[in-house]
Formats: C-alpha cells, structure tokens, sequence
C-alpha cells in the first residue's frame, strides 16, 4: 500500500546525493548522507532539530556548499554550475522557507509578481495578473491578493509562501518545516496543500520535517536523519516497523507530544 | 597559569587582528562585486528610483532643518571675531567658503549616514534574518543586483543634490542672520558670498558628496547583508552602518582636502 503511493517510474532520477558532508566549524552536521528523490515523489527527511535536514536542502538549491560529496539535481552538479546555469536550475526548484520569508514591505500580490516579471517578460501585465490570481486560488488564499504579509496568519503565510514558488512552475519543490508552528488543523490544511501541489503541478518534492502527522500524510518515502546521517530510508511503516532505538525513541517522543 | 592567561590573551588578540583583516578583504570584494554588477543588465530601474525617493525626499526635512541651523549658528557664531576687526562685510564671503567647502558636504553626509544608513543596514539586515534575501536568491533573482546596487546608486546619485540643496539652505540661514544685522540685501549678500567661491571649491564638494554617498550605501549594504543572529544582528548591522560610514566619512574628508589644497594656487 505505502509502496503503491509512489506516483512515478522510479527509474527516473531527480535529486540524487552521495557522501555528503558538510561541517560549520569543527560542527560536522552532515556526515556522508546519500539520498536518491525520485520524478513526481515526496520524499520525506525527518529529524530532530539541528540534525542538518535544513542544510540538506540549502546545499540542494545551492544556497550552501558540502565540503565534499555530489549533489546532482535534475542531472546537474549543482557545486559545479556558474552562476547563470545555477540560476537557470533555480527556476525549476522552489524552496518553501520555515518562517515563509516573503519580503514583507510588498503586498501578497506584489511578493508573486516579483519572480514572474523578472523571469516571464513575455507575459502582458494582465497575463501576470491572471497567474498570480490563479496560483493564489490554488492555495485557497485570492481574498489576501492585496493584504501586506503583516496582516496575515503563520498558516497563511506560509500558504502565499507555497504561492510564490509555485508561480515560476518548478519542477521540484523544497518545503523547509512546513508545519512548524502551526495548529493541527492549520497543519493538515498544509499538509493537504503538498499533496494538491503534487498533483496538479506534478512535481517532486522533498520535505523536511519533524512532525510524524505530516511525514506520514504527505511521504511516500521517509528518510530518517540522526547526528547527521541517514539511519533508514524507506515507507512510513517501513521506517517506524524498524527495531532501532533511536527510530523508537522519536516516535515516542512525537507521539507523547502530540498527546 | 601566569603564561596560560598570556598565552589566551594572545590568542584573543590575534583572532581579533586576523577577524579584522577578514573582514576587510570581505568589504573590499563586495565594493568590487558592486562594480562588477552594476553595469550588467538586467537593471532594477524602477528600484533605483524607489531608493532615490527614500534616499532623496526622506531625508529633506532634517536636512532643511539642520542646514538651516548651521549657517546661522555659524554666522553668529563668526561675527563677534570679525566685528573686533570691524570685518563684519567679510561675513558672506567667509560663510559661503566654510559651507560650500566643508559644512555642506559634512553635514549631509553625517544626517544621511545617521538616517539614511542605519536605514540600508537595519532593512537589509532584517530581510537577511528572515530569510527573504535567501528566498530571493532561490527564486533566481540576484539579490545583490536588486538590493544593494540599487541603493548604493542610490545614495551616490541623491548626496550631491542633498549636498547642494543643503548648501543653499545653509547660505539661507547666513543670509537672514546678516539681514537682521546688517539690513544687507538678498542680492548684494550672494554677490559677497560667491565672490571668492572657485569652481575648484564647488567640484570638490560635488567629488566629496558621491564619495560620501557611495561609502554610505556601500557600508549600509555590507553590513546589513552579513547580519546574524537574529533581531540582535538587524540592531547591530544598523549601528555599525552608522559608525562605520561617520569614521570613514572623516577618513576620506581628510585625504580629500589634503588632494584639493594640493590643486590649490
């Protein structure tokens, strides 16, 4: 059943990591991970706080470097790339930030328009207009279309943050702690929201998470992170069947949580 | 344990001397990167304008008010002196070198480095902290050519017209504390005023004014686009824009007097 959920060929690759590593300092947060994300797959890295998932996905979008290891996204080592192929690659990866990072003296509308006018210069003013309003009607939020990010909730905010990334049409979707900080509604409203964004923009996603609700909704494969490696890879109940310890131990510690 | 504290002092002293060269070579290559971004397209026109406007229009009324205020403190201030040698007529001419040559410029760019630089240094900063310059970075925008190098145009282009607006609010200053005292007409007070202001004297104001404002919006940047930790980093980054800009302000109004008076017959 889990193993069913995966929507695609698995033959085609998308993200793939090997040997990782990445320190800060004499802080050695990545320790040799390997990771392979397939086409239109959520694939779910779950960890505890500063375990190094964020970073993961910051070396992914190229936003931080590995001091050694391949990252290949989309068939391109992303340490390799100049700057105009790098940025090229970004246009087909969106990254959803932990706190939304919408750039808070523009207006909802505003925080769309910024990518698409500077990377859709064919589009007419009212072909923009038109984008924005469709994008934000996906994520259930055109009556903010002229509200500043101020004035909105943490499960609107990150909402419009999902709006922003998906507007340029990326073919690969990086959502950093979707759910932190928000209620359990709230949090199932995002987590329904990644699997829509799945479905209708057929896109590939990895999501970094610590929240066992939402790697269970939204994965269909889970990677478990621990001081900086990757312990198990494989489906929820693959991954929580397993008889590790520290596997144990998070459960556990989420499930009392989340009482 | 005596040569353990020294031995840790040293340390301590060398991290700081090593952080500050770092940190210099950091600022030197990001004053390059300027260069190297600013004449390549695509422009950000629109927000050069939208910076001109704060830069230019936010800082008017202080700098109305201050400039108002030095030339005529500055007027009543010189006139006892002059009256001992009953040189009171003197008191355009002498008014007219000291704001043109010196206070203009100054003045603006200490109100702009107070204002305008803890401005760049505080809004940067915090779009770093939030993540929002990385969000721009992931979008495929280059966050430098959008943020920092159209403020530092900015604030290179908009100085030399605060500088000259300055100017002439300060001569307005000077001009109705000598009107009170000496009844001297508007026209004959600006005739004594320029009559001993070269074009040397105004181009080297004009040259000082753009120096001035590139280090203010080049300061403000830097240091707002290496803000950290958090809300504590964005209150850092807008403090040491300020310190920063006014010393090196100092620094630069030195060496250029020092190459001025060397064209200086």
């Amino acid at each position: 059943m889990e193993e069913g959920r995966r929507h695609t060929d698995p033959g085609e690759l998308m993200i793939r990591i090997r040997n990782l590593h990445k320190s800060f300092g004499e802080n050695e947060v990545l320790k040799g991970v390997d990771l392979d994300v397939y086409n239109k797959e959520n694939m779910v890295v779950l960890g505890r706080s500063g375990s190094g998932k964020s970073v993961l996905i910051k070396i992914i979008c190229g936003l931080l470097y590995q001091d050694s290891g391949a990252v290949t996204v989309l068939g391109k080592d992303v340490i390799h790339l100049n700057d105009r192929e790098l940025r090229e690659l970004r246009l087909q990866v969106g990254f959803s930030f932990q706190n939304s990072a919408l750039y808070d003296s523009m207006t909802v509308k505003e925080n769309l328009a910024f990518p698409l006018v500077r990377h859709r210069r064919h589009l007419t003013r009212k072909e923009q207009n038109h984008e924005i309003e469709s994008v934000l009607d996906d994520v259930g939020l055109l009556q903010t279309l002229n509200q500043m990010p101020a004035e909105l909730s943490g499960g609107q905010r990150k909402r419009i943050g999902v709006a922003r990334t998906l507007i340029l049409r990326p073919r690969i979707m990086l959502y950093d702690e979707p759910t932190s900080g928000l209620d359990p509604i709230t949090s199932m409203e995002i987590n329904n929201l990644i699997n829509l964004v799945r479905h209708k923009f057929n896109t590939t996603s990895i999501i970094i998470t610590h929240d066992l609700t939402c790697a269970k909704i939204t994965g269909d494969r889970v990677a478990m992170l621990f001081e900086g490696k990757f312990i198990k890879q494989g489906t929820f109940a693959e991954v929580f069947s397993s008889s590790d310890e520290r596997i144990h131990n998070f459960y556990n510690y989420n499930f009392i949580e989340s009482r | 344990m005596d040569t353990n504290h020294k031995m840790k002092g040293l340390k301590f002293i060398t991290r700081k001397i090593a952080g500050f060269f770092i940190d210099l070579n950091n600022a030197f290559q990001f004053t390059l990167r300027f260069f190297r971004e600013v004449f390549k397209p695509p422009y950000e026109f629109k927000e050069i304008i939208r910076q001109c406007y704060q830069v230019g229009y936010k800082s008017l009324f202080l700098i109305t008010l201050t400039g108002f205020i030095t030339g005529l403190v500055f007027t009543k201030q010189s006139r006892p002196s002059l009256s001992e040698f009953g040189a009171t007529s003197w008191l355009p001419s002498l008014v007219a070198i000291a704001i043109i040559r010196a206070l203009a410029p100054l003045v603006t760019a200490l109100i702009a480095a107070g204002k305008v630089g803890s401005n760049i240094g505080a809004e940067l900063g915090s779009m770093k902290v939030t993540e929002q310059i990385d969000a721009m970075e992931v979008s495929a925008v280059n966050p430098f050519k959008f943020l920092v190098v159209s403020r530092v145009l900015a604030t290179t282009l908009m100085m030399p017209m605060l500088m000259c607006y300055t100017g002439l609010v300060g001569m307005l200053g000077s001009f109705l504390n000598v009107h009170m005292n000496e009844q001297t007409s508007f026209i004959s007070f600006f005739q004594a005023a320029f009559n001993n202001i070269s074009f040397l004297d105004i181009f080297s104001s004009l040259i000082k004014s753009i120096v001035y404002g590139f280090t203010i919006g080049v300061v403000g940047c830097y240091k707002g686009f290496h803000a950290s930790n958090g809300t504590e980093g964005v209150g850092k980054a807008a403090n040491a824009s300020v310190v920063l800009s006014m010393f090196l302000i100092f620094i630069e109004e030195i060496l250029i007097v020092q190459i001025t008076n060397s064209f200086r017959v």
